[in-house]
């Protein structure tokens, strides 16, 4: 498979002047590849710089040292700057402060106009994020009489219409109730299996990242441990080491494990325990 | 309490108004400001005021709402009225030490009252007829000409767009910090206009932070939508004249033709 992100070698810190040289890098040397069509999920603690890590991808911020490759154009290319956020589309956490305009259609449609293209093409491309988030009735409501969830989804619609190759989603349900959570994971899952879309999902939701192909774990700037959801989410004592939580059906079976139950080393949702647990209740 | 405002606030329909140009409701708004305040005599004002209420039953909005409009200025309205009825001359009709009231104070105070509740109501179909981002998008096109003098047209209608996405924002996180701060004893309620001024202190602090908070996000969401300040950026809804906007305009003209023509035949009642 093509690597469509490239991380190379990456440190970061804010601020460039001399002085600041003995404060603490965010990022201490990542490196990470991202398929085409993948569903990357990035966890780890507050302050673990997985934020950070995720305004890399469109060049927000720049390395300290280090690349980052888009589709092999470097993000420090000034000259292609546009070339790669219209690739790489980035949601935020705050569904409040990514929407610009008034109307839900015109904020969607706001991504589109910066890239000059005809007013035609950009209702058509409206519509088609409008729906492919679910929010098509919505298109002429005002934001704010939206819930969170559907605020998120329209500012997901907003990427989507500029026709990405990738979204990055930079905790995109810390603010929301667990219904509007619900929501857009369940968007989030449907653009990458339908649509093909890359995603990369920053979250410290563990339930959320176990849906993805794959699980990048970060803790004070560092990728600690990487693999499919079923790899790292075994690794129980390791992630408690960093004091990172683990889902609830895992961490159950986990402690079952412990007081000498036989029961399978990694289950990652309710389904998958309670089959687990049925096996042994019939024994 | 803060968020009942209905001053500037769209309400979306598809009535005849609703489909009139932005463009050209902001200008035949400004021609009705204007022919208000021409209507010299009864005969001019009944005409225009009556022309004012046609177009505000042919949006379709529940005139409530142009009534709540109104209340969030009865004070002016009351006030300038009761001080024009001091100020005139003409016949007096009543004296008392200092104070004379005449036909012409009389005839002032009725003109100034009217004049303004028509002017805040014509107004208000402005602002209940069109979107905030149709608003701004027709003041950019309307001061485009002044882009010749340097002055960054596009700049000033993004930044009215940004301002009017963000009031409802603003109004409720206004409304949070308040009753945080009520929650941790704050009183609002009490004491002397200073003391009140003070004690909106601790809430205008964490409103001001937010903000910046706030802004700083939006930049970036805007940057990752390739904002880069309108160069090459087209719109998705084009603006065009139709019929619609032909009917109004003719409709207008004859309004304020009927109105300068009973300024002139019939004899003025205010200055």
């Amino acid at each position: 498979m093509k690597n469509f992100i490239e991380v190379r070698n990456v440190f970061f810190k804010y601020g460039e002047s001399e002085e600041s040289s003995e404060e603490k890098y965010v990022l201490d040397g990542i490196n990470l590849n991202i398929h085409k069509g993948e569903f990357v999920a990035a966890v780890g603690h507050n302050g673990s710089g997985k934020s950070t890590l995720a305004k890399h991808f469109n060049s927000i911020y720049l390395p300290t040292t280090g690349d980052v490759y888009v589709d092999g154009i470097n993000t420090k290319d000034d000259e292609r700057l546009f070339d790669i956020r219209k690739k790489v589309g980035l949601v935020l956490q705050n569904p409040d402060n990514q929407i610009v305009a008034g109307i839900v259609e015109d904020d969607v449609a706001f991504g589109c106009e910066n890239l000059g293209i005809a007013p035609r093409e950009i209702r058509e491309r409206v519509y088609n994020a409008l729906e492919a988030v679910g929010m098509y009735e919505y298109r002429k409501h005002s934001p704010e009489k939206l819930s969170g969830g559907q605020k998120q989804r329209v500012a997901i619609a907003g990427i989507i219409a500029m026709e990405p190759e990738c979204i990055v989603l930079d905790e995109p349900t810390a603010m929301l109730d667990p219904q509007g959570r619900q929501e857009v994971i369940s968007t989030v899952m449907k653009l990458n299996r339908e649509l093909g879309i890359t995603v990369i999902l920053i979250t410290h939701y563990m339930e959320e990242a176990v849906l993805a192909d794959r699980v990048v774990m970060l803790n004070s700037g560092k990728i600690i441990l990487e693999g499919t959801p079923k790899e790292v989410f075994s690794q129980v004592e390791l992630l408690k080491k960093h004091r990172l939580d683990v889902p609830q059906a895992t961490e159950l079976i986990y402690q079952l494990r412990g007081c000498g139950y036989d029961l399978p080393p990694t289950v990652l949702n309710e389904e998958e325990c309670v089959d687990a647990l049925m096996q042994i209740l019939k024994k | 309490m803060v968020r009942d405002v209905t001053l500037g606030q769209f309400m979306p329909g598809h009535s005849l108004i609703h489909k009139l140009d932005a463009r050209s409701k902001i200008l035949l708004l400004i021609a009705y400001i204007v022919f208000i305040f021409l209507s010299e005599n009864y005969f001019s004002l009944a005409l225009i005021t009556v022309a004012s209420l046609a177009v505000i039953l042919l949006t379709k909005i529940n005139f409530k709402f142009y009534l709540k409009s109104l209340k969030v200025i009865l004070f002016v309205i009351v006030f300038t009225g009761i001080l024009n009825i001091f100020y005139g001359s003409g016949t007096v009709l009543y004296e008392w030490g200092f104070i004379t009231i005449t036909e012409g104070g009389i005839n002032n105070a009725i003109f100034v009252i009217i004049r303004i509740a028509v002017l805040v109501m014509i107004s208000s179909v402005l602002t209940f007829t069109t979107s905030p981002s149709d608003l701004t998008d027709a003041i950019e096109k309307l001061l485009k000409p002044l882009s010749v003098f340097h002055i960054k047209v596009h700049e000033i209608a993004m930044m009215m767009t940004i301002a009017l996405r963000f009031i409802p924002v603003f109004l409720e996180e206004t409304d949070k910090i308040m009753n945080a701060q009520k929650a941790r004893g704050a009183d609002f309620e009490s004491g002397n206009v200073f003391q009140r001024i003070k004690a909106l202190i601790p809430v205008l602090i964490p409103l001001f932070v937010s903000s910046f908070r706030c802004a700083n996000d939006l930049a970036t969401a805007m940057e990752c939508r390739c904002y880069n300040g309108g160069n090459n950026r087209t719109r998705m809804k084009v603006m065009k004249f139709s019929l619609a906007d032909l009917f109004g305009l003719m409709f207008s003209l004859l309004v304020f033709a009927g109105v300068i023509l009973l300024n002139l035949y019939l004899p003025a009642v205010v200055r």
